[in-house]
């Protein structure tokens, strides 16, 4: 039997009226019939009751329906009465009511709009952007402090930095740049020897390995391995109050934690670039020597002509930028962690993917600015 | 109350829309352990971080000896802050340091003294909050009580004015609670020194305090002496006190 709901105004008792609950009520059986009505027959009334006794099945939707139901009733100041309810259905009202629903576990259904996402995620990005340059100038701020010798710095932190950011990477960039320097000498013997050209593979992956490629290739792995630890590190710093502890030491983390870290990132990626050229020409000769019967010599001799100075220099500007970029997003990341263990795990793939983009776009701009000065 | 060391004048602070300081006003008697009470997340950790300077008012003013520290930056800041130790709550040690490296830290810091002095020094204080010979121990081999009495023993190392306390005794069994309680009231009675501290453990407040302030959403709504306090009619602080959840105070 469907859903049905009626009202009764018993005669003699003014402003009191008692609503009758019938059939069953279940999400199947679709909405109860005569709810439209209600509205109208429960004009003037100041008390409601209910009376269940021709109910019969009822589930989830009987006490949504009486909810909805017992608000619009209570803001229209009616008093309303639930005793005649069956148990059940008043204990689920009850703990309806004391429960408030949690803010935001709601989504709604029509989803924001492509426009209201734009704009909240253009908000975000300047957010972020803003944040960017207020840790750029505090770094700078705290570099310039340390050129007057008023920083604190512990010479030993920066040291503890500069091998495992630098010493501690050489497996993996060694591993790294030689299948570089092979895969770009393979991929590039295969088009010059269309014109028999192969030789020119020296000056391929030397230029390439040198000029850009060993410090992009750098760069990354140091985003991801030393830039991530820097994010970690701090981030857990930051949960463990440690950071807290600093600053009410009077001491600024800026100086204590984040300098170390940039100076010995700066200091050693360009010194893991050359490691990285170094790598990749070797990679690029054992291709040459072992496939394309070019004699050591030779290969070397071409290498030797074809890469200028500036290519080195190039190369390591490249990887002091990418020094800087690396530890200032491992850094900031880390210190604008939030306080949880969710947070430092966020705060370090941030780290990374900021790192990378700033280094793509870094050589981007590096290439630009080197073609129109013509070096 | 005579001249108060630290004082809150209308001090507001708001994260995202939430109001968690309303107004605040507020003064710490010199000398004296203050105890701040006031239920979980009411704001009580977020009064102590400004009178430290970790975070700043939206606003009003925090005066410590009449300086406005909510104004100061750079090495302003840092001298004020030297007249402060303080203990977080959960002791905030650096986990990469031995626990001797740890409470010399500030002295290595902050001083000239040479290794032996400083090395003296803290064996010494390690004694007084009764944890001699864990020196060469790492922060991660001590449990929750020790790694805050060596937090105690970092906060004091450089002879701070003032100590602030985050809760102090939370999450540790009774005893250890009440051997922290004891350190707490000894060290303040012999160096008269002025200690703040914040807590929702009724028992230990009025063990330690001379001056009991309740914080209810965002304000002070009652202070004064542990007799005055428990004289007060107030029905949030009699509920507070009588630690039950039926009352003015809703559980949500």
């Amino acid at each position: 039997m469907a859903a049905r709901i009626e009202v009764e105004i018993p005669a003699g008792a003014a402003g009191e009226a008692v609503i009758h609950l019938a059939g069953d009520w279940t999400l199947g059986s679709g909405p109860p019939a005569g709810a439209d009505a209600l509205d109208s027959r429960l004009d003037g009334v100041a008390r409601v009751g209910f009376s269940a006794a021709a109910l019969g099945a009822w589930d989830s939707m009987l006490p949504v329906f009486l909810r909805a139901l017992c608000r619009a009733l209570a803001e229209r100041g009616v008093v309303v009465d639930r005793s005649g309810l069956p148990e059940g259905a008043q204990r689920l009202l009850a703990l309806a009511d004391a429960v408030p629903a949690r803010v935001g576990g709601r989504r709604d259904g029509a989803g924001q709009r492509f426009l209201e996402r734009l704009g909240g995620d253009t908000l975000a990005f300047l957010a972020t952007a803003g944040r960017m340059l207020a840790f750029l100038g505090d770094a700078v701020l705290a570099l310039w402090a340390l050129a007057r010798g008023r920083a604190r710095f512990r010479f030993r932190d920066f040291l503890a930095v500069v091998q495992e950011a630098g010493a501690e990477a050489f497996p993996i960039v060694s591993l790294i740049s030689l299948l570089v320097g092979m895969i770009l000498a393979f991929v590039g013997a295969v088009q010059l020897q269309l014109f028999g050209a192969e030789l020119y593979v020296a000056s391929l992956v030397g230029i390439s390995m040198i000029r850009v490629m060993g410090a992009i290739m750098t760069g990354i792995i140091m985003a991801g391995r030393t830039g991530a630890a820097f994010a970690a590190r701090l981030g857990t710093m930051q949960v463990n109050e440690e950071i807290d502890a600093l600053r009410t030491l009077g001491i600024s983390p800026m100086e204590f934690l984040v300098l170390p870290r940039l100076l010995a990132l700066v200091l050693m990626l360009p010194l893991l670039c050359v490691y990285a050229d170094v790598m990749g020409v070797l990679g690029g000769l054992l291709v040459a020597v072992g496939v394309l019967d070019i004699s050591v010599a030779q290969y070397m001799a071409q290498t030797w002509a074809s890469v200028r100075p500036q290519d080195l220099w190039i190369g390591l500007v490249h990887g002091v930028v990418f020094g800087v970029l690396v530890a200032l997003a491992g850094c900031m990341h880390g210190m604008h962690c939030g306080r949880s263990a969710s947070a430092v795990g966020d705060a370090t793939t941030s780290a990374v993917v900021t790192g990378i983009v700033a280094i793509i776009v870094a050589t981007a701009v590096i290439t630009v600015v080197c073609n129109v000065l013509g070096v | 109350m005579g001249c108060p060391i630290i004082e809150f004048v209308d001090v507001h602070k708001s994260f995202r829309n939430q109001k968690v300081l309303d107004g605040l006003n507020l003064r710490i008697p010199r000398s004296k352990t203050t105890v701040i009470i006031g239920r979980s997340g009411g704001g009580k950790s977020v009064t102590l971080k400004h009178m430290i300077g970790l975070m700043r008012p939206d606003l009003g003013q925090i005066l410590v000896d009449g300086e406005d520290i909510a104004a100061l930056d750079g090495e302003d800041l840092d001298r004020i802050r030297r007249r402060f130790g303080m203990l977080f709550q959960e002791g905030a040690l650096f986990d990469s340091l031995t626990v001797a490296d740890n409470v010399g830290f500030p002295l290595v810091e902050h001083t000239a003294l040479g290794r032996e002095e400083i090395r003296r020094r803290v064996s010494e204080l390690l004694r007084t909050v009764g944890l001699p010979g864990v020196e060469e121990k790492m922060p991660a081999e001590l449990s929750g009580g020790m790694r805050k009495r060596v937090g105690l023993a970092r906060a004091l190392i450089l002879e701070p004015e003032i100590v602030l306390f985050d809760e102090p005794t939370s999450g540790l069994d009774p005893i250890m609670a009440d051997a922290i309680d004891r350190l707490i009231r000894d060290t303040q009675a012999e160096s008269g020194r002025t200690y703040v501290v914040i807590s929702h453990d009724i028992r230990a407040t009025f063990e330690i305090a001379h001056h009991i302030a309740m914080l209810y959403e965002g304000r002070i709504i009652a202070e004064g002496s542990p007799d005055e306090i428990r004289r007060n009619p107030n029905p949030i602080l009699a509920q507070f006190l009588r630690g039950t959840a039926d009352g003015p105070i809703q559980v949500q």
